[in-house]
Protein backbone atom coordinates (compact mmCIF):
# COMPACT_ATOMS: atom_id res chain seq x y z
CA UNK A 1 0.00 0.00 0.00
CA UNK A 2 2.10 3.69 -0.92
CA UNK A 3 1.92 5.49 2.34
CA UNK A 4 0.09 8.53 0.85
CA UNK A 5 -2.92 6.61 0.47
CA UNK A 6 -3.10 4.38 4.09
CA UNK A 7 -5.81 6.37 5.76
CA UNK A 8 -9.46 6.11 5.80
CA UNK A 9 -10.89 8.02 2.89
CA UNK A 10 -8.75 6.21 0.45
CA UNK A 11 -10.18 2.87 1.94
CA UNK A 12 -13.66 4.28 2.19
CA UNK A 13 -12.61 5.12 -1.88
CA UNK A 14 -11.13 1.58 -3.14
CA UNK A 15 -14.20 -0.21 -1.03
CA UNK A 16 -16.89 1.60 -2.65
CA UNK A 17 -14.84 1.23 -6.54
CA UNK A 18 -14.37 -2.46 -5.91
CA UNK A 19 -17.70 -3.76 -4.31
CA UNK A 20 -19.68 -1.33 -7.11
CA UNK A 21 -18.00 -2.97 -9.85
CA UNK A 22 -17.88 -6.51 -8.30
CA UNK A 23 -22.03 -6.19 -7.72
CA UNK A 24 -22.12 -4.66 -11.71
CA UNK A 25 -20.67 -7.47 -12.31
CA UNK A 26 -22.80 -9.83 -10.16
CA UNK A 27 -26.20 -8.44 -11.21
CA UNK A 28 -26.53 -10.20 -14.95
CA UNK A 29 -26.17 -13.74 -12.83
CA UNK A 30 -28.84 -12.42 -10.47
CA UNK A 31 -30.99 -11.09 -13.30
CA UNK A 32 -30.82 -14.34 -15.59
CA UNK A 33 -31.10 -16.69 -12.27
CA UNK A 34 -34.34 -14.95 -11.45
CA UNK A 35 -34.98 -15.17 -14.89
CA UNK A 36 -35.57 -18.81 -14.41
CA UNK A 37 -38.65 -18.45 -12.69
CA UNK A 38 -39.98 -17.75 -16.42
CA UNK A 39 -39.87 -21.52 -16.67
CA UNK A 40 -41.86 -22.02 -13.64
CA UNK A 41 -41.24 -22.43 -9.79
CA UNK A 42 -39.20 -26.23 -10.90
CA UNK A 43 -36.75 -24.71 -12.85
CA UNK A 44 -36.11 -21.61 -10.23
CA UNK A 45 -36.01 -24.25 -7.47
CA UNK A 46 -33.61 -26.73 -9.40
CA UNK A 47 -30.59 -23.65 -9.15
CA UNK A 48 -31.79 -22.81 -5.80
CA UNK A 49 -31.33 -26.52 -4.74
CA UNK A 50 -27.57 -26.56 -6.39
CA UNK A 51 -27.09 -23.24 -4.30
CA UNK A 52 -26.88 -24.48 -0.72
CA UNK A 53 -23.94 -25.36 -1.27
CA UNK A 54 -21.43 -24.49 1.38
CA UNK A 55 -19.49 -22.47 -0.81
CA UNK A 56 -22.24 -20.77 -2.74
CA UNK A 57 -23.69 -19.65 0.52
CA UNK A 58 -20.48 -18.35 1.27
CA UNK A 59 -20.28 -16.54 -2.04
CA UNK A 60 -24.35 -15.00 -0.95
CA UNK A 61 -23.25 -13.37 2.51
CA UNK A 62 -20.20 -12.01 0.34
CA UNK A 63 -22.33 -10.35 -2.12
CA UNK A 64 -24.47 -9.33 0.87
CA UNK A 65 -21.58 -7.68 2.27
CA UNK A 66 -20.66 -5.96 -1.11
CA UNK A 67 -24.19 -4.79 -0.98
CA UNK A 68 -24.38 -3.21 2.44
CA UNK A 69 -20.04 -1.56 1.94
CA UNK A 70 -21.50 -0.30 -0.91
CA UNK A 71 -24.30 1.44 0.23
CA UNK A 72 -22.92 3.27 3.53
CA UNK A 73 -19.78 4.36 1.15
CA UNK A 74 -22.22 5.40 -1.09
CA UNK A 75 -24.38 7.53 2.00
CA UNK A 76 -20.97 8.83 3.33
CA UNK A 77 -20.44 10.06 -0.40
CA UNK A 78 -23.86 12.08 -0.65
CA UNK A 79 -23.76 13.36 2.82
CA UNK A 80 -20.33 14.70 2.37
CA UNK A 81 -21.43 16.01 -1.26
CA UNK A 82 -24.81 17.40 -0.43
CA UNK A 83 -24.42 18.46 3.21
CA UNK A 84 -23.21 21.75 4.76
CA UNK A 85 -19.38 20.61 5.72
CA UNK A 86 -18.70 19.94 8.89
CA UNK A 87 -15.60 18.47 10.81
CA UNK A 88 -16.71 15.08 11.76
CA UNK A 89 -17.68 14.38 8.23
CA UNK A 90 -14.10 12.73 8.10
CA UNK A 91 -15.60 9.85 10.38
CA UNK A 92 -18.17 9.32 7.95
CA UNK A 93 -15.84 6.34 6.73
CA UNK A 94 -15.56 4.74 10.05
CA UNK A 95 -19.47 4.87 9.98
CA UNK A 96 -19.94 3.22 6.85
CA UNK A 97 -17.41 0.75 7.68
CA UNK A 98 -19.34 -0.52 10.94
CA UNK A 99 -22.58 -0.43 9.35
CA UNK A 100 -21.48 -2.65 6.70
CA UNK A 101 -19.78 -5.04 9.23
CA UNK A 102 -22.97 -4.82 11.08
CA UNK A 103 -25.08 -5.75 7.99
CA UNK A 104 -22.94 -8.47 7.68
CA UNK A 105 -23.24 -10.31 11.08
CA UNK A 106 -26.73 -9.88 10.45
CA UNK A 107 -27.17 -11.86 7.63
CA UNK A 108 -24.96 -14.51 8.50
CA UNK A 109 -26.57 -15.00 11.81
CA UNK A 110 -30.10 -15.31 10.45
CA UNK A 111 -29.00 -18.59 9.26
CA UNK B 1 24.37 7.47 10.00
CA UNK B 2 21.17 8.00 7.68
CA UNK B 3 20.34 5.70 4.94
CA UNK B 4 19.40 7.63 1.90
CA UNK B 5 18.43 6.86 -1.40
CA UNK B 6 17.94 9.68 -3.91
CA UNK B 7 15.94 9.63 -7.44
CA UNK B 8 18.87 10.93 -9.48
CA UNK B 9 17.95 11.30 -13.81
CA UNK B 10 14.31 12.24 -15.01
CA UNK B 11 11.86 9.95 -15.85
CA UNK B 12 13.96 7.66 -16.51
CA UNK B 13 16.98 6.88 -13.74
CA UNK B 14 17.68 5.32 -10.46
CA UNK B 15 18.10 5.48 -6.76
CA UNK B 16 21.40 6.54 -5.54
CA UNK B 17 22.29 5.82 -1.86
CA UNK B 18 24.11 7.90 0.48
CA UNK B 19 25.28 8.00 4.23
CA UNK B 20 24.46 10.69 5.63
CA UNK B 21 25.17 11.77 9.63
CA UNK B 22 21.87 12.04 12.13
CA UNK B 23 21.83 15.34 13.36
CA UNK B 24 19.39 16.48 16.62
CA UNK B 25 16.30 18.65 15.04
CA UNK B 26 17.63 17.58 11.70
CA UNK B 27 14.60 17.72 8.67
CA UNK B 28 14.62 15.95 5.17
CA UNK B 29 15.38 19.76 3.74
CA UNK B 30 18.75 19.22 6.11
CA UNK B 31 19.67 15.72 4.64
CA UNK B 32 19.19 17.06 0.68
CA UNK B 33 21.32 19.92 1.25
CA UNK B 34 24.25 17.85 3.41
CA UNK B 35 24.17 15.50 0.28
CA UNK B 36 24.45 18.39 -2.45
CA UNK B 37 26.96 20.43 -0.37
CA UNK B 38 29.25 17.31 1.22
CA UNK B 39 29.04 14.52 -1.39
CA UNK B 40 27.26 14.91 -4.30
CA UNK B 41 27.02 18.55 -5.93
CA UNK B 42 25.83 17.08 -9.18
CA UNK B 43 22.09 16.83 -7.12
CA UNK B 44 19.67 19.39 -8.26
CA UNK B 45 16.54 20.37 -5.54
CA UNK B 46 14.28 23.06 -5.40
CA UNK B 47 14.39 24.74 -1.86
CA UNK B 48 13.48 29.00 -1.16
CA UNK B 49 12.45 29.74 2.38
CA UNK B 50 13.11 26.57 4.62
CA UNK B 51 10.57 27.62 7.22
CA UNK B 52 7.75 26.57 5.72
CA UNK B 53 6.49 29.16 3.97
CA UNK B 54 6.88 29.13 0.21
CA UNK B 55 6.18 25.29 -0.37
CA UNK B 56 9.29 25.26 -2.95
CA UNK B 57 10.89 22.10 -1.49
CA UNK B 58 8.29 19.91 -1.67
CA UNK B 59 8.88 16.43 -2.19
CA UNK B 60 8.00 12.51 -2.15
CA UNK B 61 9.48 11.51 1.30
CA UNK B 62 9.05 7.58 1.91
CA UNK B 63 6.15 7.89 -0.53
CA UNK B 64 4.20 10.28 0.88
CA UNK B 65 4.71 14.41 -0.54
CA UNK B 66 5.84 16.24 2.15
CA UNK B 67 7.45 19.77 2.86
CA UNK B 68 11.26 18.62 3.31
CA UNK B 69 12.23 21.94 5.57
CA UNK B 70 8.63 20.37 7.88
CA UNK B 71 9.95 17.16 7.85
CA UNK B 72 11.58 16.13 10.68
CA UNK B 73 13.91 13.02 9.90
CA UNK B 74 12.61 11.60 13.53
CA UNK B 75 9.25 11.64 12.32
CA UNK B 76 9.75 9.68 9.07
CA UNK B 77 13.35 8.26 9.46
CA UNK B 78 12.13 5.62 12.33
CA UNK B 79 14.95 2.66 11.35
CA UNK B 80 17.18 4.94 9.70
CA UNK B 81 16.56 4.82 6.42
CA UNK B 82 14.73 7.38 3.69
CA UNK B 83 13.67 7.68 0.20
CA UNK B 84 13.50 10.87 -1.48
CA UNK B 85 11.83 11.21 -4.90
CA UNK B 86 10.79 14.24 -6.73
CA UNK B 87 6.35 15.27 -6.41
CA UNK B 88 4.36 12.79 -8.29
CA UNK B 89 2.27 13.23 -10.94
CA UNK B 90 4.16 15.68 -12.40
CA UNK B 91 6.94 15.37 -14.88
CA UNK B 92 10.48 15.41 -13.77
CA UNK B 93 12.98 17.56 -14.91
CA UNK B 94 16.22 16.41 -13.18
CA UNK B 95 16.65 14.44 -9.77
CA UNK B 96 14.69 15.75 -7.22
CA UNK B 97 13.10 19.12 -9.33
CA UNK B 98 9.53 18.58 -10.62
CA UNK B 99 8.03 20.83 -13.75
CA UNK B 100 4.99 22.59 -12.23
CA UNK B 101 4.07 24.30 -15.80
CA UNK B 102 1.07 22.21 -16.41
CA UNK B 103 -0.36 22.37 -12.32
CA UNK B 104 -0.04 26.11 -12.49
CA UNK B 105 -2.00 25.69 -16.08
CA UNK B 106 -5.04 23.80 -14.82
CA UNK B 107 -5.03 26.58 -12.04
CA UNK B 108 -5.82 28.95 -14.76
CA UNK B 109 -7.49 27.21 -16.35
CA UNK B 110 -9.95 26.60 -13.33
CA UNK B 111 -10.34 30.04 -13.47
CA UNK B 112 -8.30 30.71 -10.51
CA UNK B 113 -7.59 34.39 -11.35
CA UNK B 114 -9.84 37.03 -9.96
CA UNK B 115 -11.19 39.07 -12.48
CA UNK B 116 -11.85 42.15 -11.35
CA UNK B 117 -15.44 44.54 -11.74
CA UNK B 118 -14.69 47.65 -10.62
CA UNK B 119 -12.35 50.64 -11.63
CA UNK B 120 -9.46 52.10 -9.37
CA UNK B 121 -11.38 55.16 -8.09
CA UNK B 122 -14.72 53.35 -6.91
CA UNK B 123 -15.31 52.51 -3.06
CA UNK B 124 -13.67 50.20 -1.30
CA UNK B 125 -16.46 46.78 -1.58
CA UNK B 126 -17.70 45.61 1.35
CA UNK B 127 -16.89 42.45 2.28
CA UNK B 128 -18.59 41.20 6.38
CA UNK B 129 -15.55 38.49 7.21
CA UNK B 130 -18.52 37.09 9.35
CA UNK B 131 -20.56 36.12 6.26
CA UNK B 132 -21.19 32.31 4.90
CA UNK B 133 -19.31 33.34 1.77
CA UNK B 134 -16.60 34.83 3.16
CA UNK B 135 -16.26 32.17 5.72
CA UNK B 136 -16.09 29.76 3.26
CA UNK B 137 -13.38 31.45 1.05
CA UNK B 138 -11.66 31.91 4.51
CA UNK B 139 -11.26 28.54 4.85
CA UNK B 140 -9.35 27.78 1.50
CA UNK B 141 -7.65 30.96 0.94
CA UNK B 142 -4.30 30.30 2.57
CA UNK B 143 -3.42 27.47 -0.39
CA UNK B 144 0.36 28.62 -1.22
CA UNK B 145 0.33 26.58 -4.22
CA UNK B 146 3.09 23.75 -3.23
CA UNK B 147 1.33 20.97 -5.67
CA UNK B 148 1.69 18.60 -2.69
CA UNK B 149 -2.33 18.35 -3.17
CA UNK B 150 -1.55 17.44 -6.49
CA UNK B 151 1.22 14.97 -6.28
CA UNK B 152 -1.22 13.10 -3.46
CA UNK B 153 -4.46 12.69 -5.38
CA UNK B 154 -4.92 9.26 -7.50
CA UNK B 155 -7.71 11.32 -10.03
CA UNK B 156 -5.15 13.43 -11.22
CA UNK B 157 -3.08 10.25 -11.40
CA UNK B 158 -5.71 8.53 -13.29
CA UNK B 159 -7.21 11.31 -15.59
CA UNK B 160 -4.50 13.23 -17.21
CA UNK B 161 -7.04 16.11 -18.18
CA UNK B 162 -8.43 16.87 -14.16
CA UNK B 163 -7.99 20.13 -12.93
CA UNK B 164 -6.61 18.89 -9.31
CA UNK B 165 -7.63 19.67 -5.69
CA UNK B 166 -5.67 22.83 -5.63
CA UNK B 167 -6.93 24.95 -8.77
CA UNK B 168 -10.53 23.67 -7.70
CA UNK B 169 -9.96 24.59 -4.18
CA UNK B 170 -8.51 28.13 -5.47
CA UNK B 171 -11.85 28.30 -7.79
CA UNK B 172 -13.71 27.74 -4.94
CA UNK B 173 -12.31 30.93 -3.34
CA UNK B 174 -13.15 32.94 -5.56
CA UNK B 175 -16.62 31.72 -6.64
CA UNK B 176 -17.32 32.57 -3.30
CA UNK B 177 -15.65 35.83 -3.45
CA UNK B 178 -18.79 38.61 -4.59
CA UNK B 179 -16.30 41.15 -6.10
CA UNK B 180 -15.12 38.86 -9.04
CA UNK B 181 -17.03 39.25 -12.19
CA UNK B 182 -16.77 36.10 -14.19
CA UNK B 183 -18.77 33.72 -12.02
CA UNK B 184 -20.38 31.67 -14.87
CA UNK B 185 -17.24 31.30 -16.76
CA UNK B 186 -15.63 29.83 -13.66
CA UNK B 187 -18.58 27.53 -13.08
CA UNK B 188 -18.55 26.47 -16.79
CA UNK B 189 -14.43 25.58 -16.18
CA UNK B 190 -15.10 23.20 -13.23
CA UNK B 191 -18.10 21.18 -13.96
CA UNK B 192 -17.49 17.97 -15.91
CA UNK B 193 -14.96 14.85 -16.27
CA UNK B 194 -11.79 16.82 -15.70
CA UNK B 195 -13.13 19.32 -13.24
CA UNK B 196 -15.33 18.88 -9.76
CA UNK B 197 -17.34 15.97 -11.05
CA UNK B 198 -14.16 13.64 -11.00
CA UNK B 199 -13.26 13.84 -7.53
CA UNK B 200 -13.88 10.88 -5.48
CA UNK B 201 -13.89 12.02 -1.86
CA UNK B 202 -10.62 10.27 -1.08
CA UNK B 203 -9.29 13.04 1.05
CA UNK B 204 -5.63 12.52 0.51
CA UNK B 205 -5.49 15.50 -0.34
CA UNK B 206 -7.00 17.01 2.76
CA UNK B 207 -4.89 14.60 4.36
CA UNK B 208 -1.90 15.56 3.68
CA UNK B 209 -2.35 19.42 2.96
CA UNK B 210 0.59 21.00 4.68
CA UNK B 211 -1.50 23.95 5.74
CA UNK B 212 -4.44 21.65 6.41
CA UNK B 213 -6.75 22.98 4.02
CA UNK B 214 -9.72 20.67 2.96
CA UNK B 215 -10.03 21.08 -0.97
CA UNK B 216 -12.30 18.14 -0.76
CA UNK B 217 -14.44 20.95 0.94
CA UNK B 218 -14.09 22.84 -1.63
CA UNK B 219 -14.53 20.67 -4.47
CA UNK B 220 -17.69 19.33 -2.57
CA UNK B 221 -18.77 22.99 -2.58
CA UNK B 222 -18.04 23.61 -6.02
CA UNK B 223 -20.25 20.43 -7.12
CA UNK B 224 -23.35 22.01 -5.33
CA UNK B 225 -22.57 25.43 -7.34
CA UNK B 226 -22.68 23.77 -10.37
CA UNK B 227 -26.04 22.14 -9.98
CA UNK B 228 -27.73 24.39 -12.33
CA UNK B 229 -25.07 24.27 -14.78
CA UNK B 230 -25.76 20.38 -14.64
CA UNK B 231 -29.70 21.58 -15.42
CA UNK B 232 -29.28 23.78 -17.98
CA UNK B 233 -28.51 26.86 -16.74
CA UNK B 234 -26.15 29.39 -18.96
CA UNK B 235 -27.54 27.40 -21.75
CA UNK B 236 -27.12 29.14 -25.25
CA UNK C 1 -18.91 14.42 -24.54
CA UNK C 2 -19.80 17.92 -23.37
CA UNK C 3 -18.92 19.33 -19.61
CA UNK C 4 -22.42 19.74 -19.09
CA UNK C 5 -23.25 16.39 -19.98
CA UNK C 6 -20.42 14.94 -17.78
CA UNK C 7 -22.25 17.25 -15.14
CA UNK C 8 -24.96 15.65 -15.74
CA UNK C 9 -23.81 11.95 -15.71
CA UNK C 10 -22.68 13.01 -12.11
CA UNK C 11 -26.08 14.41 -11.04
CA UNK C 12 -27.86 10.75 -12.23
CA UNK C 13 -25.11 8.75 -10.14
CA UNK C 14 -26.02 10.83 -7.30
CA UNK C 15 -29.64 10.57 -7.94
CA UNK C 16 -30.16 7.12 -8.42
CA UNK C 17 -27.83 6.77 -5.89
CA UNK C 18 -31.13 8.69 -3.36
CA UNK C 19 -33.37 6.81 -4.91
CA UNK C 20 -31.46 3.00 -4.71
CA UNK C 21 -30.42 3.83 -0.90
CA UNK C 22 -33.81 2.96 0.60
CA UNK C 23 -34.49 -0.16 -2.16
CA UNK C 24 -30.90 -1.29 -0.88
CA UNK C 25 -32.12 -1.47 2.51
CA UNK C 26 -35.83 -2.96 2.12
CA UNK C 27 -33.78 -5.34 -0.02
CA UNK C 28 -31.42 -6.21 2.63
CA UNK C 29 -34.29 -6.40 5.60
CA UNK C 30 -36.16 -8.93 2.46
CA UNK C 31 -32.78 -11.31 2.06
CA UNK C 32 -32.53 -11.20 6.21
CA UNK C 33 -36.14 -12.42 6.14
CA UNK C 34 -36.04 -14.62 3.06
CA UNK C 35 -33.22 -16.47 4.08
CA UNK C 36 -34.68 -16.85 7.57
CA UNK C 37 -38.23 -18.36 6.22
CA UNK C 38 -35.88 -20.36 3.79
CA UNK C 39 -34.89 -19.91 0.73
CA UNK C 40 -37.24 -21.54 -1.79
CA UNK C 41 -38.89 -20.78 -5.48
CA UNK C 42 -42.06 -21.48 -3.82
CA UNK C 43 -41.42 -19.07 -0.56
CA UNK C 44 -40.16 -16.35 -2.87
CA UNK C 45 -42.54 -16.46 -5.84
CA UNK C 46 -45.40 -16.36 -3.01
CA UNK C 47 -44.50 -13.19 -2.11
CA UNK C 48 -43.90 -11.55 -5.30
CA UNK C 49 -46.33 -13.45 -7.76
CA UNK C 50 -49.20 -10.72 -9.01
CA UNK C 51 -48.12 -8.32 -6.34
CA UNK C 52 -48.44 -4.61 -8.24
CA UNK C 53 -46.45 -2.81 -4.99
CA UNK C 54 -43.34 -5.69 -5.57
CA UNK C 55 -43.40 -5.07 -9.32
CA UNK C 56 -42.99 -1.21 -9.32
CA UNK C 57 -40.56 -1.55 -6.44
CA UNK C 58 -38.56 -3.72 -8.27
CA UNK C 59 -38.98 -2.09 -11.28
CA UNK C 60 -37.68 0.95 -10.33
CA UNK C 61 -34.90 -0.78 -8.48
CA UNK C 62 -33.71 -2.22 -11.57
CA UNK C 63 -34.23 0.93 -13.38
CA UNK C 64 -32.12 3.13 -10.74
CA UNK C 65 -29.42 0.13 -10.78
CA UNK C 66 -28.72 0.04 -14.02
CA UNK C 67 -28.61 3.59 -14.49
CA UNK C 68 -26.13 4.41 -11.69
CA UNK C 69 -23.72 0.72 -12.39
CA UNK C 70 -23.37 2.09 -16.38
CA UNK C 71 -22.51 5.19 -15.12
CA UNK C 72 -20.01 3.69 -12.38
CA UNK C 73 -18.64 1.27 -14.46
CA UNK C 74 -18.02 4.21 -17.44
CA UNK C 75 -15.90 5.79 -14.61
CA UNK C 76 -14.23 2.60 -13.87
CA UNK C 77 -13.19 1.61 -17.27
CA UNK C 78 -12.33 5.53 -18.32
CA UNK C 79 -9.64 5.61 -15.20
CA UNK C 80 -8.95 2.10 -14.59
CA UNK C 81 -8.48 1.48 -18.02
CA UNK C 82 -7.45 4.43 -19.94
CA UNK C 83 -11.02 3.90 -22.22
CA UNK C 84 -12.56 7.04 -22.90
CA UNK C 85 -14.16 8.72 -25.98
CA UNK C 86 -17.11 7.35 -27.59
CA UNK C 87 -16.47 4.18 -27.87
CA UNK C 88 -16.22 3.91 -23.70
CA UNK C 89 -19.15 6.09 -24.08
CA UNK C 90 -21.60 3.66 -26.25
CA UNK C 91 -20.25 0.86 -24.29
CA UNK C 92 -21.68 1.64 -21.16
CA UNK C 93 -25.08 2.69 -22.68
CA UNK C 94 -25.19 -0.77 -23.99
CA UNK C 95 -24.27 -1.84 -20.43
CA UNK C 96 -27.05 -0.27 -18.68
CA UNK C 97 -29.39 -1.00 -21.27
CA UNK C 98 -28.62 -4.87 -20.69
CA UNK C 99 -28.88 -4.21 -17.27
CA UNK C 100 -32.08 -2.98 -17.37
CA UNK C 101 -33.96 -5.40 -20.27
CA UNK C 102 -32.14 -8.10 -17.95
CA UNK C 103 -33.66 -6.56 -14.92
CA UNK C 104 -37.00 -6.14 -16.01
CA UNK C 105 -37.01 -9.63 -17.79
CA UNK C 106 -36.30 -10.97 -13.88
CA UNK C 107 -39.38 -8.63 -12.68
CA UNK C 108 -41.70 -10.06 -15.05
CA UNK C 109 -40.74 -13.62 -14.14
CA UNK C 110 -41.16 -13.87 -10.37
CA UNK C 111 -44.19 -11.22 -10.54
CA UNK C 112 -46.27 -11.85 -13.56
Amino acid sequence: MRPARNHPGWWAFIVHRLSGVGLALFLPAHFLVLGLALGGAAALDEFLRWSERPLVKAAEWGLVMLLAAHFAGGVRILALEFLPWREWHKALAAVAAAFALAAGLVFALAR
Amino acid sequence: MLRVAVWRGGAQGKLQEFEVPRRPSQTVLDVVTYIQRRLDSTLSYRFACRVGMCGSCAMTVNGKPRWTCRTHVDRVGGDGRLVIEPLANLPVVKDLVADLREFFDKWSRAGGRFHPTQARDADFARVRPDSRQRREADAGIECIGCAVCYAACDVVKWNPAYLGPAALNRAWTLANDPRDGAQRERVAAVAGDAGCHACHTMMSCTELCPKHLSPTRSIAGLKRATLGFALGEGES
Amino acid sequence: MSARNEARLWLAQRATAALLAPCVLVHLATLVFAVRAGLSAQAILERTHGSLAWGVFYSAFVLAAALHGAIGLRTVAAEWLGWRGAGADAASAFAGLALALLGLRAVAAVVL
